[in-house]
């Protein structure tokens, strides 16, 4: 240590704290392109688009402005039976196409939605409230990489499980959360259709446009009407579609609390169900990790889609002797991150999905608080209309605290400590949840040991969020069972015999 | 900051005592004391930077602060006193319309400080000289040490220095850092820029090592700096932001502030705007200036410009109104 430099400069600057300040603002840059929506959204049925059967229609709204985008129509009972029907009549011809030959469809639908990339990124983060650098460089791209990977499976999948027979289940009902409208619809048409079933599909009632949007893709792709259909509508459009006697299969990704109800309404009955929930999971930081990257990682693991994500890295576990220093370069990462007007190209974290979600993240922020976790959030300026929340950290989590067990899916971090591989272990398996988690260490050998211990589908290894068409996605205990993508998936897609 | 010349050649020589003594005596010893970077992760950060969208006002920002932080450099056999002449020129008035600033220095061989000196003296634009047997270092102290001196002399402002790449990779932490130190005193009022050439250095983590070995044997705002331009591989975001972040956690855990010069490969606006971008993001709004960042290079200067008349205009100019040869300054 340079002793008598260091006394020279210490009198100029005592602070020691880094600036990020407004010497340098970046201009608004938003993005442009025209989303062709249209203001008004009918049901996707049978290959056409049709008002639903009782006229009504509902509002979708656009949650950084609080504006009104569109109507959609509210599917009730006799467009889900008329859906399911359409569906089933199609299942006649689609399940018995070869399936080079339904292979040929899926890729056509990928390319189409990489023609219309722009379009469906513009529409997704308008709708749902994601900044657009993420939907146009993750939600759409990653939408369209599930349809080409699962079309080059359609005419392979004899390989899927050699000398065993095979067949689809039929009509499938699906419902889908508000997290990744358009990747989720991806993650659930796909292998159902490289399967040959055909699909009756409710997108969440916030985010309705990209599905219905996907609709007229299906259209421009000439797929044989009935394959699929879209319902839009809230919770009794689901319910509709699940307990209809058509559905053969039913797959849900959503809240564990409606998981729950679902695997209720189908006990005793011969659907076979797959179902994707909550998570809390851990991202476990040991002392010899290259602290940046895993400071990096962690931002990625909690603050993508504003924490809006089942696999979020929500609980930091991090190594007692580098707690301090993580916390502060964390502080200091967060100081930087840029939150507002989610089509603005440079915006960091968008908008909260909605009102009501906003209203249970405040909550659980609050409730942190009033148990003795010491909150720390990044202070920026928020725009006055529409839903945000700065990125928040909470220091001083014990395992209690309900900011620690309940899952908040908004960008809200609850740091915890721990000293052994052990503690670690035990603390990040102590939950109902098990759907991911990261391990950040220099160490080989002890990636593979906690890839053992933690009771989770996925675990990353110093990185987080990473997905891929050919890795199955799926969690333990209360977070669901069966998966989605690769292999894995395609059987949950299969009746085999 | 200002510090008078004695303090700092007084403070230079006892630190050498020390890091003398503390010099750790194997990689391993140091990253337990530094931590280690991941070359998969940092080159997914930096990638974040490239996703920034600079537009209007704070686009111009960025392009005239790059043109100040230019070291406009000509190192070539060929170099002579005319056309260091007219690279002065050019680093004075880069361009006649519009308010762009001087660039913070030219840069030349130890020869040709006098010629260029004559034409900047007494304005802001430095002399920078590269010295000690640039670019392999290749040549005995003495002789490299002689060189700066002499550079000095004949009135260069700043000193661009290499590391002696073999014995860093050869373990010997103490010579290099003993080098550096000499060099230092050598110095004298001149800034120095400590070249680790990065592009020899084979990882993140050497480059990170050498980085913090520099660092502690040269003054505040002298420069670590990646590379001589000379090799295949040069200035990258990834580079950079390995370095920035030491000289982040150096100032975080002394309080002495270190300057970063990029140097090699940098050739267009955008790529500048993408290294002052990690900047921003990285060190914040202090390093923001040509006191503590520079960027070494030659070419970059007319792509900057071309983009500053474009903004001015609101048309790209004819391809021949900037030249893409940094011979045609």
């Amino acid at each position: 240590m340079p002793i008598a430099v260091q006394k020279v400069h210490a009198r100029s600057n005592p602070a020691r704290e880094l600036v990020f300040g407004d010497l340098w603002e970046f201009d608004p840059a938003p993005e442009t392109a025209d989303p062709k929506l249209k203001k008004k959204y009918d049901l996707f049925i049978n290959g056409r688009f049709i008002p639903s059967q009782s006229g009504k229609y509902f509002a979708t709204i656009n949650p950084a402005t609080e504006n009104k985008i569109a109507d959609i129509a509210l599917a009730d009972s006799l467009d889900v039976d008329a859906a399911c029907s359409a569906a089933q009549r199609a299942f006649t011809t689609w399940g018995r196409l070869p399936g080079k030959e339904r292979g040929k469809y899926l890729y056509r639908i990928a390319r189409l939605l990489q023609d219309h990339a722009r379009e469906f990124a513009v529409a997704e983060t308008m709708d749902g409230g994601k900044p657009i650098k993420e939907s146009r460089d993750f939600d759409v791209p990653m939408a369209a990489a599930h349809f080409f990977y699962h079309a080059g499976w359609a005419d392979k999948l004899e390989f899927l499980a050699p000398g065993r027979q095979f067949a689809p289940h039929g009509v499938v009902g699906q419902v889908i959360p508000w997290n990744f409208p358009l990747l989720m619809l991806a993650w659930k048409i796909a292998p159902a259709l490289a399967t040959g079933n055909c699909v009756v599909l409710k997108p969440a009632e916030t985010t309705s446009i990209t599905a219905l949007k996907f609709g007229e893709i299906c259209q421009e792709a000439g797929l044989p009407n009935g394959v699929v259909n879209i319902v839009s509508g809230a919770g009794e459009t689901g319910a509709a579609i699940i307990n209809h006697p058509l559905t053969s299969k039913v797959a849900f990704t959503g809240s564990t609390e409606v998981g729950k109800n679902i695997l209720r309404s189908l006990a005793g009955t011969d659907k076979k169900l797959t179902l994707e929930l909550g998570g809390k999971a851990a991202n476990i930081v040991f002392d010899d990790a290259p602290l940046d990257q895993a400071v990096e990682g962690i931002v990625n693991g909690i603050f993508f889609n504003q924490g809006h994500v089942c696999c979020a890295g929500s609980r930091l576990l991090v190594q007692e002797s580098i707690a301090d220093e993580v916390l502060a370069k964390l502080k200091r990462r967060i100081a930087t991150l840029r939150v507002g007007d989610p089509l603005d190209k440079n915006t960091d974290l968008g908008a909260i999905n909605s009102a009501v979600q906003l209203a249970k993240i405040t909550d659980l922020v609050k409730s942190g608080v009033e148990e003795g976790a010491e909150k720390h959030d990044n202070g920026c300026r928020l725009p006055s209309k529409g839903f945000f929340f700065r990125p928040t950290i909470f220091a001083n989590v014990s395992m209690s605290h309900r900011i620690a067990r309940e899952e908040i899916f908004g960008p809200v971090l609850s740091i915890l400590t721990f000293r052994t591989l052990e503690e670690a272990v035990e603390k990040a398996n102590n939950t109902v949840y098990g759907l991911s988690a990261g391990v950040w260490t220099d160490k080989g050998s002890r990636i593979l040991k906690m890839s053992t211990l933690l009771k989770a589908g996925v675990v990353w290894a110093n990185t987080y969020n990473k997905f891929d068409p050919a890795s199955p996605f799926g969690g333990f205990k209360e977070s669901g069972f069966g998966r989605e993508g690769g292999k894995q998936g395609l059987l949950d897609y299969l009746k085999v015999g | 900051m200002k510090i008078g010349f004695l303090t700092v050649h007084h403070a230079s020589k006892e630190h050498r005592a020390m890091s003398a003594a503390k010099a750790p005596t194997s990689l391993r010893r140091l990253f337990d004391e530094i931590g280690t970077v991941d070359h998969v992760g940092i080159e997914e950060r930096v990638a974040k930077f490239t996703t920034r969208s600079l537009k209007k006002n704070s686009k111009v920002f960025g392009l005239h602060l790059a043109v100040s932080m230019v070291d406009l450099t000509t190192l070539e056999g060929k170099d002579t006193p005319g056309k260091v002449a007219s690279l002065c020129q050019k680093a004075l008035t880069p361009h006649d319309e519009g308010d762009i600033p001087p660039t913070a220095a030219v840069c030349v061989y130890p020869t040709m400080v006098k010629h260029a000196k004559k034409h900047v003296a007494g304005t802001s634009v430095k002399v920078a000289s590269v010295a000690t047997a640039f670019p392999s270092g290749q040549a005995p102290l003495k002789t490299r040490l002689a060189e700066v001196t002499a550079a000095v002399n004949e009135g260069a402002d700043e000193i661009d220095m290499v590391i002696n790449r073999g014995a860093f990779l050869a373990g010997e932490f103490r010579r290099m850092q003993d080098e550096i130190s000499a060099v230092v005193d050598a110095c004298g009022k001149a800034t120095l820029k400590v070249i680790l050439e990065v592009g020899e250095l084979e990882s993140y983590d050497n480059i990170r090592a050498a980085s913090f070995l520099a660092m502690r044997v040269i003054r505040p705002n002298d420069f670590i700096k990646t590379s001589t331009g000379k090799t295949s591989s040069n200035a990258t975001l990834g580079n950079n932001q390995v370095m920035i972040e030491a000289i982040r956690d150096h100032f975080l855990a002394t309080g002495v502030p270190i300057a970063m010069k990029p140097a090699g490969g940098i050739r267009t606006a955008k790529q500048a705007l993408h290294f002052l971008v990690a900047v921003k993001e990285t060190l914040g709004d202090d390093w923001l200036n040509n006191k503590h960042y520079r960027f070494g290079a030659s070419s970059l200067l007319n792509d900057l410009l071309r983009q500053l008349e474009k903004e001015r205009t609101g048309a790209y100019q004819a391809p021949w109104s900037f030249s893409e040869a940094s011979e045609g300054y």
